[in-house]
Parts: structure tokens; sequence; C-alpha cells
């Protein structure tokens, strides 16, 4: 068709002269499709590691997984599903590591296996003879961090409990371990007949228990778990198989790629933006051309073409840059998540993505493009013939509603690509919405701001630089929207880490406990207190800890049933119409470690009720205990219910007398349930001492006598578990970070464009100012008020939605307090102090070339 | 070729209604050469839009080789442009980002027909053989309008609409422009219409309409 044949060779023609001018709408495109082909190729790679390594992952094709030894019915099942097949028995628990030869102590995660554990996969270790000779003697094998942690070396004596132990070498790869597992403890493996001799699972020891399960090669294991889940649900047995992890571990890191992706889509939204810019100053110096094309006879459909063409050609420029910067990003996200994977993740690049990333970027380039492009739709050929004709054309088009409806489907339709959810991306859609009305707005006032209230008291550089925010064909909005944005996403990150790890923050307070001696047993009590006041140790405690399960809620039994999420009461009682409460299945099932005092503790708050007075009457059954505010929902229970625990087989029967509100994130010892005294204290129990050491060595000196003399105790070192917590919150959100630096990239970006598209008109202001008589200073001067104005209000209106963003967050997500520390503001004053210097920049041309020159060149 | 009756042209400014032409009627034979003269501000150009279809008139209708303007949509005239129609502008109005000989060649190109051979002869024509491939930019005023003269006569046109042609020119080279001008309408039989305040430049022209404060003054056909 001929009219096609002009459009394709007008649009080649022109995009051969002006591609230049549309360079920011590909730089912006570029870096968005950049973090969503790297973030999408690796959750490609990721799902298919998983799918590959789901096997070696749980080790075994199914396992029953307890906090208690197995009970006989869950032997009978295992007897049965493994007939033809292996067993291996494993545990799990914390304690403290020993070697004497260094006088090293440590908190390490102990596995006890039988031979065969893992069935699948293979615990590389070094030397690689290590894991066969695990077996052969009262060996260990470690995690090579805990070598360094201790001092030790391959050949050293590990004294765990009550055992002494050779390390015969290192684990190098254990499948389906993550990283971050390793801040709360390093690992190691020892032969499971050894697990009596350390004496260390006495009786309310904190342990898993697992029979790892190699089926016969006929076996559905999906269908044995089916079969056995609700039967061994009630005995508290788990069952495990390798689909179902396989479904978890893809869901949750589906969920993390997916909303990692979502911030690559927020960047590359920003870069929409950019492409709107540009578009829209590319076509206003269009005008004359257009407007004599449509002089020649062109149809106003075959200019639009035209010029869309030529912003589409740029955007698959761009998309196509993307996906190779996504390729080469996509190499360093295994680096950066690093810590949170449970398999090997290859770099390769994923068709998928990069398909994903074309389509995308191409559809963002033309969408953005489409609204500035109508104008070119009105333009009056009239405009080449008189001067004095506006070629902007003023009236609306038609086509400006569909358009910015089809945008808006559009932002919600590649939202949900991202995150596979309608409603999600509908809320997402509207928050952004939100931040960009806010943003908008704060724009326009500032532009009608200062055209109302520029003072004529000011200095001129200063007037000048603020009117030029309101001068014709200005980029006020642009930027604000760019930058507001920017820095919205950066702060709102920012504040989150900030809340979360102020909460968390467990050095704060000279007089705070900083060790904890966990497993005191009741003989143990006396000595370990007087070793530690023989320091002159001041202690907190004793904290007496007594292991209990519900058994009946006003008196009707739980845990008969098999339902998965709930727990429902038989409606045997005469309870509400239909005699059934929901209540959630955690917390029925749950094993409490409750305590008894007479006193509330600095970390609870009374919410209702009364707390018992001291010294009254003798207790008496039903007992009085104050539970937590949460759990109480979660229980469906209430000031007045009974509640009858399972104390080691004995029944108690309670009447929850208070509730409180409980400040979890202190570590302390909190507790869900608290007794009064009098009942509990001949109850089979542990009890706990916290102190505070100040020098660190001081503190590692003591965790050692206190290991050597009662080698059951467990003594934590709360800064190290700070530094594990704040470690793993530092690379959450230093992943979060690293896909928000992409929109900071664009919003560079953006800003740049902006900065040079202005700066034709810019050069011939400064030329006919200094022609004037203003000097180079002047004029800087007045560029830096233009842009400190626009990155001020950017960085109020980015910032005032970040908090607000925040807080919300911090108020129904994290339920924590917020606060705002006074640091934002660096954040502000960097955004501020960035936004001049590009402007700066980008402005050298106006002081640089004589005014002649220019004036000449009109 | 060219007629309007009853051209009236009003616009709004500053709420008042300001009548810029008024109830101008005439017809333009074929070949012919008219030359629209008037002080600034008298509504040359205002009608020389009109005539051209690239404004609507308030009232009043134009025929454009037999073509009533007024019952076509802006892309109907746009198509009758690119058919019949050709344009010189007092500022060229090449089109910065393609050459000299891709400036003439987009008529042909927009109305489909080849577009190799007539172009280069054109430009051979204006004397410009030589700098087909130089940018606008690259290209002296004189230069320029030559161009755009080319490019008005690529497409065969039945009429030429010049606004000023020579207005930024100087003497001789806008002299040599008028010639080209004639000559072409000579050898393509080509009708012209001008518009310009020069009245040396007018005389050339074989019919001069006089405007004055948008009414048509004097004609010398009548």
């Amino acid at each position: 068709m001929t009219s096609t044949g002009f459009v394709l060779r007008m649009a080649a023609r022109e995009g051969r002269a002006s591609w230049r001018r549309l360079l920011v709408l590909t730089a912006a495109v570029a870096v968005g499709v950049a973090a969503l082909v790297a973030i999408n190729a690796f959750s490609d790679n990721l799902r298919i590691s998983v799918k590959d390594q789901a096997r070696s992952l749980l080790g075994a094709d199914m396992a029953l997984v307890s906090r208690r030894p197995l009970p006989p019915l869950a032997e009978a099942v295992l007897d049965t599903v493994s007939r033809g097949g292996a067993v291996a028995r494993v545990a799990q628990f914390a304690a403290m590591a020993y070697v004497p030869r260094t006088a090293g102590t440590q908190l390490v995660q102990v596995t006890a296996a039988e031979p065969g554990y893992p069935f699948y996969g293979e615990i590389v270790t070094a030397p690689a003879t290590a894991w066969s000779r695990l077996h052969d003697g009262a060996n260990v094998v470690v995690e090579p961090a805990l070598l360094a942690q201790l001092g030790a070396k391959v050949g050293d004596t590990l004294s765990l409990g009550e055992s002494r132990l050779t390390i015969i070498g290192v684990t190098t790869r254990i499948p389906g371990d993550v990283g971050v597992r390793a801040a709360f403890g390093a690992r190691v493996f020892i032969p499971w007949r050894l697990l009596q001799a350390t004496e260390l699972l006495g009786a309310g020891a904190r342990a898993e228990y697992a029979a790892y399960v190699r089926l016969p090669a006929d076996a559905d294991a999906l269908k044995l778990a089916g079969r056995y889940r609700n039967t061994l649900r009630p005995e508290r047995v788990r069952i495990r198989t390798v689909e179902e992890d396989r479904n978890n571990l893809t869901e949750t890191l589906d969920r993390l790629g997916n909303y990692l992706g979502l911030v690559a889509l927020m960047a590359l939204l920003l870069g929409g933006l950019g492409v709107a810019s540009a578009v829209s100053v590319f076509i206003r110096r269009k005008l004359d051309s257009i407007a004599v094309l449509r002089c020649l006879g062109a149809s106003s459909g075959q200019v639009f073409s035209v010029y869309l063409l030529q912003a589409v050609g740029m955007g698959l420029l761009g998309s196509l840059l993307g996906v190779l910067g996504g390729i080469v990003i996509q190499q360093l996200l295994p680096l950066v998540l690093r810590d949170f994977l449970p398999v090997a993740v290859s770099s390769a690049p994923s068709a998928r993505a990069i398909g994903l990333g074309l389509v995308v970027g191409l559809w963002v380039s033309s969408i953005f493009a489409l609204l500035p492009l109508l104008t070119v739709r009105r333009v009056p050929p009239l405009a080449a013939l008189r001067r004095d004709v506006d070629p902007s054309p003023s009236r609306r088009d038609p086509l400006t509603l569909p358009t910015l409806g089809l945008l808006a489907l559009s932002i919600v339709a590649l939202t949900a690509l991202q995150v596979g959810n309608w409603q999600t991306a509908l809320y997402f859609s509207l928050g952004i919405g939100g931040a960009v009305t806010v943003l908008w707005l704060a724009s326009l006032g500032l532009t009608r701001a200062v055209r109302r209230w520029n003072p004529a008291r000011w200095p001129y550089v200063w007037r000048q630089g603020l009117a030029n925010l309101h001068r014709p064909s200005n980029q006020t909005t642009t930027v604000v929207l760019a930058l507001g944005f920017g820095a919205f996403l950066l702060a709102t990150l920012y504040l989150v880490q900030h809340n979360l790890l102020r909460q968390l923050d467990l050095s704060g307070g000279t007089g705070r406990p900083n060790l904890v001696v966990l497993d005191i047993q009741p003989d143990q009590l006396a000595p370990a207190e007087s070793l530690l006041k023989a320091d002159g140790l001041r202690l907190t405690g004793p904290v007496p800890i007594v292991p209990m399960r519900i058994s009946a809620i006003n008196g009707r039994p739980v845990l008969r049933t098999g339902d998965d999420s709930v727990e429902v009461d038989s409606a045997a009682g005469a309870g509400g119409p239909g005699g059934s409460q929901r209540r959630a299945a955690w917390a029925v099932r749950r094993e409490y470690r409750s305590t008894y005092r007479d006193t509330l503790v600095s970390s609870e708050k009374l919410t209702a009720g009364k707390w018992w007075a001291p010294g009254a009457a003798p207790p008496a059954s039903p007992y009085a205990v104050s539970i937590e505010v949460g759990l109480a929902s979660e229980l469906n229970v209430t000031l007045g219910d009974t509640i009858t625990w399972d104390v080691q087989g004995l029944p108690v029967i309670t009447r929850i007398t208070s509730m409180r509100e409980v400040n979890w994130a202190r570590f302390e010892p909190n507790f869900f349930v608290v007794f009064e005294p009098g009942v509990l204290e001949r109850a089979p129990q542990s009890a706990l001492l916290l102190t505070r050491v100040d020098d660190p060595s001081a503190r590692g000196r003591i965790q050692r006598r206190l290991v050597e003399r009662f080698s059951n105790l467990t003594a934590v070192d709360i800064s190290n578990v700070q530094a594990a917590v704040e470690k793993l919150v530092g690379q959450v959100t230093l992943a979060i970070r690293f896909m928000a630096l992409f929109s900071l990239i664009t919003g560079a970006v953006v800003l740049a464009g902006a900065v040079a598209t202005s700066r034709y008109q810019r050069v011939r202001e400064g030329a006919l100012l200094r022609t004037l008589g203003a000097t180079r200073g002047q004029i800087l001067r007045v560029v830096i008020a233009e842009y400190a104005a626009l990155g001020l209000i950017a960085a109020i209106a980015g910032l005032g939605l970040a908090v607000a963003a925040a807080w919300a967050l911090a108020r129904w997500v994290f339920e924590s307090p917020f606060g705002v520390p006074a640091s934002v503001a660096g954040l502000g004053i960097l955004v501020v102090a960035g936004t001049a210097l590009i402007g700066l920049l980008n402005s050298r041309d106006v002081v640089r070339r004589a005014p002649l020159e220019v004036l000449r060149g009109e | 070729m060219l007629r309007c009756e009853g051209l009236t042209q009003t616009y709004l400014s500053g709420g008042r209604e300001l009548t810029v032409l008024k109830d101008i009627t005439f017809a333009l034979e074929d070949s012919g050469f008219l030359a629209i003269v008037g002080p600034s501000g008298s509504g040359k150009t205002t009608l020389l839009g009109l005539l051209a279809g690239l404004d609507r008139p308030s009232r009043g209708s134009v025929f454009l080789d037999g073509a009533d303007l007024g019952g076509m949509t802006e892309d109907q005239r746009a198509r009758l442009r690119g058919d019949k129609v050709g344009f010189v502008f007092q500022s060229f109005q090449l089109i910065p980002t393609l050459t000299a000989l891709e400036n003439v060649q987009v008529p042909l190109e927009l109305s489909g027909r080849p577009a190799d051979e007539r172009p280069r002869e054109l430009l051979a024509r204006v004397g410009l053989a030589e700098r087909s491939h130089h940018y606008p930019a690259q290209l002296s005023g004189g230069e320029q309008q030559r161009v755009a003269l080319a490019r008005a006569f690529a497409n065969r046109p039945r009429i030429l609409f010049a606004d000023e042609p020579t207005g930024n020119l100087d003497s001789a080279t806008g002299g040599s422009i008028v010639e080209l001008m004639l000559e072409l309408n000579r050898d393509f039989g080509t009708t012209i219409v001008l518009v310009t305040h020069d009245l040396t430049l007018a005389g050339r022209a074989r019919r001069i309409i006089r405007l004055a404060d948008g009414v048509l003054a004097n004609d010398t056909a009548a």
C-alpha cells in the first residue's frame, strides 16, 4: 500500500536524522527492561533448579517429622510405607560446641543422622571421604565457618554435651541448605547412634525428629502421604513429600521473584514517564514539519503513524539494549540473593524472560508515547503558513480519554502479568496512581505558587530561576514525577528497614541483659547461679519454663480432627449456635512454654482483666492465667474462659483472668501464657538466667565455663543473635534495594533527558541574558535556583509519600511502632543536591558558548 | 480552476468578533497567474489559507478544480492538496531532517507515485542537481526556496499557492525565484496564486487582487 510505503520511508528518514532526540526514550526503556529481564530470567532459572534438585532438597521420597520422638502410631506407619525401601532417622537441635584445644565455644545446629541419609543428593565434604566415614567412629563433620569461629582445625576434638568427637572434615555443600541459616549457628553432623551419649536431648529439650524414607520404586509418595496424614496429625507428626516441598518452595520463591519483579516493573513504568516526556518534547520540535506534511497532503493518520513508528522503533532499540543489560545483570542476582537460595541457580538466559522483556518494553514505550503523539493528529496545516497560529492544538483530542484508559489498563495488566494476581495488581496500580497524583499535585502547586508569589524582593537570579519553573514548555511536572517517585521508593525501603531494625535493637540500654543461659535443670540452677555470681555478674531470673499443651477449651477437648487450617470444636457442649467455634490450628496444637510469676515485666502491658494480687489466698482450680491478646484472638477465647492444659500428662484446669500485650521484639523472656504462682512449682521444668557482660571476651569465657561444667546448657550471646538478625534483614533489603536502584537510575535518566531537552532554549536564553550583561555566575545561579526548587519539591513530596507508606506498612503489615529517623532528611538533601548537580552539568553549554555565536546561529 | 463566493472569516478576539475577511468573491481561470496584494493585516494570508483549504471559512465557499472544499473533511482536503495543490512558503518550510532530494520526493510518495526521476529533474531544473543530498541547514535561503519550488511542482499540481515566496530573500535572489515560477507556470500550465506585498513582484502577474481591511478593494480583471 502506498500509504504504508510513505509512512515507513518517512519514519526511516526522519529517524535517521532525529534518533538522538529520542535517546532518552531508549535509555529510559532500557533500564527498566534490563531490571525486568534480569529478575524474570533469574526466577525462571530458580524454578528449573528447584524442579531438578527437588529430591535432593528433601533427601528422601518422604519424611515423617515431629517435635517429639516418633510415637508408636508413626512407627507403625513408617514400618508399612518403608517396606521394600529404606529409613534413616535424623534429629536436629541446637547445642553448645566446645573445642578443648582452643577453648572456643559456639552455639551450633546439630544434625544426628543414621547411615543412608540423605538418600538423594549428596553432602559434599572435604576431604571427600569424610561423609562416608562419619559413622565409623566418634566422628563429626562440621561447616567450615565453625572451624574459623572456634579456631579449630580438622583432627581436633569437639565436645558436644557429654560426647567427645573427632572433627574428620568440613562440608562444602549441603543440598537444600539456605545460607542465612548459618547466621543462627553453624551446622554439625554426628552419627545417630551417638545421640544418646551426648545426653543433650533430655525431657523438654527442643529438637526436631524425623524419619526419612526411601520408598520402593512403585510407591506413590503423594498417595501415601494423603492416606496417613490425617491419622498422624493428632499425633503431631507431619508428613513431607518431595512434591509438596517443591510446590511450597516454588511458591515461596515465585513470590520472592514476583515482588522483586514488581520493583523492576516500577522502574519500567517510571521509564514510561521518560518516554512520554521525550516524545512530547520531540513532537513539539516537529510541529512545523508536521504542518508542512499536512499542507503537502499527508493525512493526520499518516503523520501520526510516521511519528509513532519512530517512537516504537526507539522503544524497540531500548528493549533490545535492555535485554542485553538484563542478561548481564542476571549474573549479579545470584550473588545478591545467594544466602536465600536452597539450590544452585544457573545464570543461563531465559527465552521467556527475554521475550517478555521485549514485549513489555515495546508495549510500555508505545502506550506511553501515544498520549503526547495525539497532538500530531490535530496540528493544523495552516500553521505552516501563519506564524501566529499556535501549532499545538488547544482542543482536547477525543481519543485522549480512551488513551488514558488504555494506559491505566496496561499498568494493571502488566502488574498482573508480573505478580500473577489481579487483585494485588489492582491495589498496586491504585497505589502508583495515588503516588503519581500526589506528585503531580505537588508540581502543580509549585508552578502555581511561584507564579503567584514570586517574591519581588528576592534577588533577580532567584526570581528568574523560579520563573523558569512555569515558563512555556517547562519540564516541571516530568521532573517532579520522576525524581519524586524514585525518592519515594528508596525512602520507603529505608524507613521500613530502619523501623524493623530499630525494633530489634537489642544492645540499646546499657542495663539490658546480653547473655541468656537456657535449659538449666532444677538441680543445676544453684551451682549455675553461683558460678555466674562468682564473676560478680548481676543476674535476672531464674525464669522457670514449663512445657505444656492445650487439651481442652471451655471443657471441650481439642485436637481430634484433621482439619488443615482450623480446629473445630466438637459440637457436644452447650456452646454457641451450631456448636462450633473456629480456632487457629497452630495455636491449638503447638507446645507452649509457659512460666509463672507474681509481677508483670517491662515488656508487657495489661489490657484486660486483673493481675493476681501478691500474697493472696493459696490458688485453687481453676487456676488463674494471663494470656497474650494476639493468642487469645487466635484461640478465640476471652476473659473467664477455661483452658485445660496437659502438663507432661497431668491435666491442669485454668481460667483466663487477664490479657496482656507483649512487645515480642524485645529479646527478653516473653510468654504467651503466664500462670499465677503456686501452681506449676512442682511440674517438670527448666529455667533460664539472664545477665549482662559488657566485654565480649569475658562473655566468651563465661559461656565456656558454663558449658564445661554443664554440657547440656545453651548460652546464647544476644549480640550474636542481633548481628544475625541484622544480617538477615540487611540481605533482604539489599535485594530489594538492588532492584529499587533501577528506579533511581531511570529517574536520573528522565531528569537528564528533561534538562537536555530544554537545553537549546536555555542556551538561547543564556546568550540573551549575557548580551544584556549577566555574568556566568549569575546564569549558573539561575540554573541552581530552578533545579534546587525542583529537587526540593520532589524530595518533599517523595519523602512525604514514603513516610505515609512506611507508616501504613508498619501499622498494618509489620504491626510495629513507627518512627522517622533524622537521617531521612539526608536522603532529601541528596535528592536536592543531585538534581541541582545534574541541572548544572547539563547547562555547561549555556555559559560556555559565546553569546554572538548563539544569537547568529538562530 | 478556483472560485470563491462570499468568503468571510471572523475570529473571536478578547470576546469581540473580529472580521478578517469580508464577502470575497472571484473566480480564476486555468493557467492563470494571480497576485493578491495589500498591506500587512489586510487578510492576504488568511485568504490564501482558505483558498488552499488549510482552514475553514466562517461563511462562504471555495471550489477548487470543481470540488467544494466546504463539504470535505480535513483528510479529504489533505488528499486533494496532495493531488492538485503545491505550496511555497515565505520561510521555505523544508523538513529539516530530510535532504533536498527527499524533500522533493515527499509529495510524490504521499500520493504513491514513483519518486525517482522527477525529483532529480526538478532539482536540475532549479539548478540544484549537485546539491540534492544536502540538508536544508546546509543550503542558503535562495537555494532552500528553490528546493521548495521543486517540491511544489513535484506532483504536477493544477494550482500553486505561494505566500510571500521572496519575503525572506534579497531582491536579486527573489527575482530569480519569480522567474523560475513564471517559467514553470508557462511550461506546466500550473495556475499560480501569489500573496505578496512587493508590488514589483505582483506586477509580473497577469491579474492582481488588492485587499484592504479584509475587503476586496480592487481586481484588475474586473
